[in-house]
């Protein structure tokens, strides 16, 4: 095992790990400030990567195709905010998981019925095809390096949004504790819709740059929905801060964990044990994680409502 | 008491009727393929009554009850590929194995509460998830395949579609006596006490904590059960079973049946199943309709199907 080796697999981590802080910021805020456990939030993820291929074909740009895209799917936020999200404020968790996970069926099967059952391509610009010298004798992806710095320059607008600016001192003020918000004068209903609409242009931009390195299929949104649970409760429901921590946390140790586990184990198990361990562990690895930080900080790493 | 209500209280009866009739009026139909897909709809019955009963009247919201279903039907798989084919031996493992598993994840996931319970259960059926894909001995991703249903011995062939049926019928009212018996005594009240205010019976006396794992054990050993009967149903276990979709689709049932009432649990994997079937058999994109049904039920009946009934009865 190289040093490169371990440098580049941090690196895809790290990319891994940004990718999953754009859908987890918009969880984690909607979450934080109206209490609303929101599954669809996956399948704006979804919908933002199949428009993305669709528009990038269409235009022939790939910065075109995916800016088009993630304002499609904000408008597509706008829609699902005002006609069902809006209605759900005041009901249960279990109202939201029943009415949300509606929308994913829903999701699925008109994104089933436009774009057909099959995966479909969505390829990385042709510029950004070939590999990059970081450091002498060290070669990565030129794409990923553009997902990570993308990744990092809306973490760190959103970061700037959150902490400097008067919108997110609402945002900061409505998680800590929403009816003092309320009651203070914010238009707690009208913020919520901006932040709602924000966190799908987010999971749209992470669809789309995941595209060409995912396959663009319909049960995309599921999958990424948990690993962004995980993140967030790893981080603490409400908090930004938190949601990046645990956003990098499980995209290492899950990238890390696919990487190493199987080679780590094999120095002291056979190599037919490790080979069938390995990937299992790998897999496990981010919910102990998420299991051991539940155990010993409940309200997760970044406690939002402190 | 009006018609209504006394149509409302027949309709278990009615509904078990219908079941114990069923099998011979689809022979006499010639539609015997429908006695598998009734088959279907009353394991799910018998999952969906377990988490009805931590989630109705123990307030727990699991959303890793798939764990336990597909611990159960895992065992089954396994202990035929290894050549143990006696349902006196594998049935009574799958609830032993789920009902561990049901222990273990318990003790943890109930020091957390509200979201952090869902999400901690979620965490470990995940887990398991990703065990029984890593096992490649019994087909890792691809499942595995049973060559036979499980062996009863006393003159029951559980390979007779009909006879596996009411097996899986009589199991299913057992069952349902079972958890009406424990919802009627001191265990079930207590239980019931502590989801509306656990301090309060704390100070009662009641060890509380004791008293919510020993209900979460004995829904995840029902739904082992269920599980185990699933195996035999599909004669097929893959990781599928375990998804946390299939978990969610559990609590998806026990919503649209009405959480916490009697038969919710029956009366959601009934409708829903029915529904997806139904739908099915109409157009290839049956998600759709079924999701609009969904979110109009969450608008018109929030206390669910149970309780849309109630409401109507009592007007």
């Amino acid at each position: 095992m190289t040093s490169t080796l371990v440098f580049e697999q941090l690196l895809n981590g790290l990319q891994f790990g940004l990718m999953l802080f754009l859908i987890a910021a918009g969880l984690t805020l909607v979450f934080g400030i109206m209490d609303v456990l929101n599954l669809a939030h996956g399948s704006l993820y979804m919908v933002g990567a199949y428009l993305a291929a669709t528009l990038v074909a269409a235009t022939g740009s790939f910065l075109a195709g995916v800016v088009l895209a993630v304002l499609a799917t904000g408008i597509i936020g706008i829609l699902l905010e005002v006609l069902l999200v809006r209605r759900l404020y005041k009901r249960d968790h279990l109202s939201q998981v029943l009415a949300t996970f509606a929308v994913i069926l829903i999701a699925d099967d008109l994104v089933r019925i436009i774009w057909g059952p099959a995966p479909i391509m969505l390829a990385a610009p042709a510029a950004l095809a070939g590999p990059v010298e970081l450091l002498p004798g060290f070669f990565y992806p030129a794409y990923r390096l553009l997902i990570i710095a993308v990744g990092l320059a809306l973490a760190i607008g959103l970061y700037l949004l959150v902490a400097r600016t008067r919108t997110g001192m609402l945002v900061r003020a409505g998680s800590s504790d929403r009816e003092m918000a309320a009651i203070m004068g914010v238009r707690v209903d009208r913020l919520f819709a901006v932040i709602f609409v924000l966190g799908a242009m987010l999971a749209a931009v992470a669809g789309a740059l995941l595209g060409p390195l995912l396959a663009v299929e319909v049960g995309m949104g599921e999958n990424v929905l948990i690993l962004a649970l995980v993140v967030i409760v790893i981080g603490g429901i409400g908090s930004i801060r938190g949601a990046f921590v645990g956003a990098v946390l499980v995209g290492v140790v899950d990238t890390a964990g696919r990487a190493f586990l199987p080679g780590l184990l094999g120095t002291f198990l056979n190599t037919a044990a490790a080979a069938q361990l390995g990937p299992a562990l790998a897999a496990i690895a981010i919910y102990v994680v998420m299991a051991a930080v539940l155990f010993f900080r409940p309200q997760g790493l970044f406690p939002a409502r402190a | 008491m009006t018609l209504q209500q006394r149509l409302r209280r027949a309709l278990p009866w009615l509904l078990l009727a219908a079941a114990l009739a069923f099998p011979w009026i689809a022979g006499a139909l010639d539609q015997s393929f429908y006695i598998g897909v009734v088959r279907r709809i009353l394991i799910f019955a018998i999952a969906a009554a377990s988490l009805n009963f931590i989630l109705g009247y123990g307030g727990m919201v699991s959303l890793g009850h798939a764990a336990f279903f597909g611990v159960g039907a895992y065992t089954v798989g396994a202990l035929a590929m290894e050549g143990i084919g006696s349902a006196w031996i594998a049935w009574p493992a799958a609830i032993a194995v789920a009902t561990l598993a049901a222990v273990v994840i318990g003790a943890v996931s109930l020091r957390t509460r509200g979201v952090y319970f869902i999400m901690i259960t979620l965490a470990f059926a995940q887990m398991v998830y990703h065990v029984a894909v890593g096992l490649k001995r019994y087909g890792g991703e691809d499942g595995l395949s049973l060559t036979a249903r499980s062996g009863i011995g006393i003159g029951i062939d559980l390979g007779n579609d009909v006879a596996f049926y009411y097996v899986v019928l009589a199991l299913l009212v057992a069952v349902l006596a079972a958890f009406d018996r424990m919802l009627d005594a001191r265990f079930g009240r207590a239980l019931i006490g502590i989801r509306e205010n656990e301090a309060r019976m704390e100070s009662l006396g009641f060890p509380t904590f004791r008293f919510r794992l020993a209900a979460f054990a004995i829904a995840g050993a029902v739904a082992g059960l269920a599980g185990a009967l699933f195996a035999n149903h599909n004669l097929f276990v893959s990781p599928a079973v375990l998804h946390w979709t299939q978990s969610a689709t559990f609590v998806v049932m026990v919503i649209l049946g009405g959480i916490g009432y009697r038969y919710g649990g029956v009366l959601g994997a009934l409708v829903l199943l029915l529904l997806e079937e139904i739908l099915a058999a109409y157009t290839e994109h049956w998600h759709l309709p079924l999701g609009v049904l969904l979110l109009a039920v969450v608008f018109l009946a929030p206390r669910g199907l149970s309780g849309w009934l109630d409401e109507r009865g009592a007007r």
